[in-house]
């Protein structure tokens, strides 16, 4: 063994030999500390479990679990409001599945379609065709659609801002802090916080790639966005209703997230 | 170099009790403190943690279960096949997989953190890291542990394998918190993503630190079993016996002795674990 080899030996042993030494006794008497803490601490961690599994569901899970889903929301809704997600060039689009089709299945004469605006009261604010949506300012928007189940796309929509939409009702409404979408038939139904709505990148799309949505995707109004997963992005708006309080949200019911923002 | 970095309730309490210190005969086992109280508390707790972030993580990746092993078209092997995810419970539970994980990633994060912070204010971190002699010496352990070699290299608290994997167990540690933080909130934390190349990287990359952090575990479990009693012990009570006498040379002298009660030595409670 060569001299350099022995000498690291040494060195490295050195590290061991420094920590501190007990006698047997001692030893002993600790360990059995120890082995006690760690039934204690197997026990409480399967008694915490138990707890957990055994509260009450909100909303399909939980309430423990909704309750940190919610902070959660604090926290993130708190920390960075306003940031934007990136956006891209027509060349990266690419054509985007059809995953939903919850409240889209009835059939439907799109030449009759109407969306109903409500207050927070449930009074009928408007009535309005898809002109009026035609008219307020167009803009195109490429970004990363986001589906809660993992897969994602990039794709170009066409339409107008939720915010410029608003702009219409934003003396008769006040400071809502909540907007509810619905399809014509209520079968499909999303919640969202004001601010999150009033996002530069939230879109009531009239277009997909250039072209008038079709029916898969929603025709003739949907939400798009980068920032919330895809099932906050309601197909076929029949209804905007201003609120008060959180409006119903088909997936938080079934054990989603509310806010389900990214 | 020293360990300065004992546990500090410990060290008090062998102050109090060796403050009438009885003679220990050179020959007489004593217990020496390797894995101090934090170390352990932290180890055990992540366990449970790590295991609740992989159950509800591999429910979430149900739902787009888009990997495989293969070369273009010819897939070797695609994670998962169904009988994995029909044993472990793991098919149609998205949201509640989402709710634990966004729950339980905190206290993994935390109780990470907290472990990061203890390795460098107690200088800890340099008995894992590796250092220059360590590919050569690690590759030694391994002829070693498969009997090809009948030495084993020099070794400080841990044997330069250990170093290694346990660092690299870290690294990915670390690489799978913050890709999960960017698929979680990718435009609040962007550009995270891109340190991915993007939202999909990060997925993708978020998915091989778990399948790199289940074979590490199945082979620190295996070499848990395979160290002995004396190494599992260490990590529940923080002491492995030993006799008094300094140092032996190398395995072969350490064997020759009578452990009393079949307790490894300190050079030999590692293996790889």
């Amino acid at each position: 063994m060569s001299e350099q080899h022995s000498t690291r030996e040494e060195q490295l042993r050195a590290q061991l030999d420094d920590a501190p030494t007990i006698p047997m006794s001692e030893f002993k008497r600790r360990s059995r500390r120890s082995f006690l803490m760690g039934a204690v601490g197997i026990g409480a961690a399967y008694a915490g479990w138990r707890w957990l599994q055994d509260q009450p569901d909100v909303g399909g899970i939980p309430k423990p679990l909704r309750d940190q889903l919610e902070r959660n929301e604090t926290l993130w809704s708190n920390l960075s409001q306003g940031r934007s997600a990136p956006e891209f060039s027509v060349s990266k689009a690419t054509p985007i599945q059809v995953n939903g089709r919850i409240g889209i299945r009835n059939e439907i004469d799109l030449a009759d379609w109407t969306v109903r605006v409500e207050g927070p009261d449930g009074e009928l604010l408007d009535e309005l065709d898809i002109s009026t949506f035609e008219a307020l300012p167009q803009r195109d928007m490429i970004i990363e659609h986001k589906c809660i189940e993992g897969w994602s796309n990039i794709t170009h929509w066409g339409g107008t801002r939720f915010s410029d939409f608003h702009a219409r009702y934003a003396d008769q409404v006040g400071d809502v802090p909540y907007v509810g979408f619905e399809t014509p038939d209520g079968l499909y139904y999303v919640g969202w916080d004001m601010p999150s709505a009033m996002h530069p990148q939230t879109m009531l799309a009239l277009r997909l790639d250039d072209q008038p949505l079709d029916l898969d995707h929603g025709a003739p109004l949907r939400l798009a966005t980068p920032n919330k997963y895809g099932i906050k992005c309601l197909k076929r708006i029949g209804v905007i209703r201003y609120a008060r309080e959180r409006p119903a949200d088909y997936w938080a019911e079934r054990s989603y997230d509310w806010y389900a923002g990214l | 170099m020293s360990i300065d970095t004992t546990d500090t309730t410990d060290t008090t309490d062998t102050t109090e009790d060796s403050s009438t210190p009885e003679p220990v005969p050179p020959d007489e086992p004593v217990a020496r403190l390797v894995h101090p109280r934090a170390i352990r508390w932290l180890h055990w707790i992540n366990f449970p943690l790590l295991f609740v972030m992989i159950w509800s993580g591999l429910r979430i990746y149900w739902a787009e279960d888009v990997y495989a092993l293969g070369i273009g078209s010819w897939q070797w092997f695609a994670f998962f096949p169904d009988s994995i995810y029909e044993t472990f419970g793991l098919e149609r539970r998205l949201a509640r997989g989402m709710a634990f994980h966004f729950a339980f990633g905190w206290l993994f994060v935390i109780n990470g953190a907290i472990y990061a912070i203890y390795l460098l204010a107690t200088k800890e971190w340099r008995h894992i890291l590796p250092d220059r002699h360590a590919p050569k010496e690690a590759k030694d352990v391994v002829l070693h542990d498969l009997h090809l070699k009948k030495q084993a290299p020099p070794q400080g608290k841990y044997n330069a394998a250990q170093r290694i994997s346990y660092t690299a167990v870290l690294v990915m540690a670390l690489i799978i918190v913050v890709s999960g933080f960017a698929i979680y909130k990718p435009t609040q934390l962007y550009p995270l993503p891109l340190l991915f190349g993007g939202y999909q990287g990060a997925r993708l990359v978020h998915f091989w630190m778990t399948i790199g952090l289940l074979l590490f575990f199945v082979v620190h479990v295996l070499q848990v079993i395979r160290s002995g009693w004396g190494n599992f012990r260490s990590m529940i009570t923080g002491y492995v016996i030993e006799r008094r006498s300094t140092s032996p040379v190398d395995d072969a002298t350490i064997r020759s002795e009578s452990v009393p009660e079949g307790e490894p030595h300190a050079a030999e409670m590692g293996g790889s674990a």
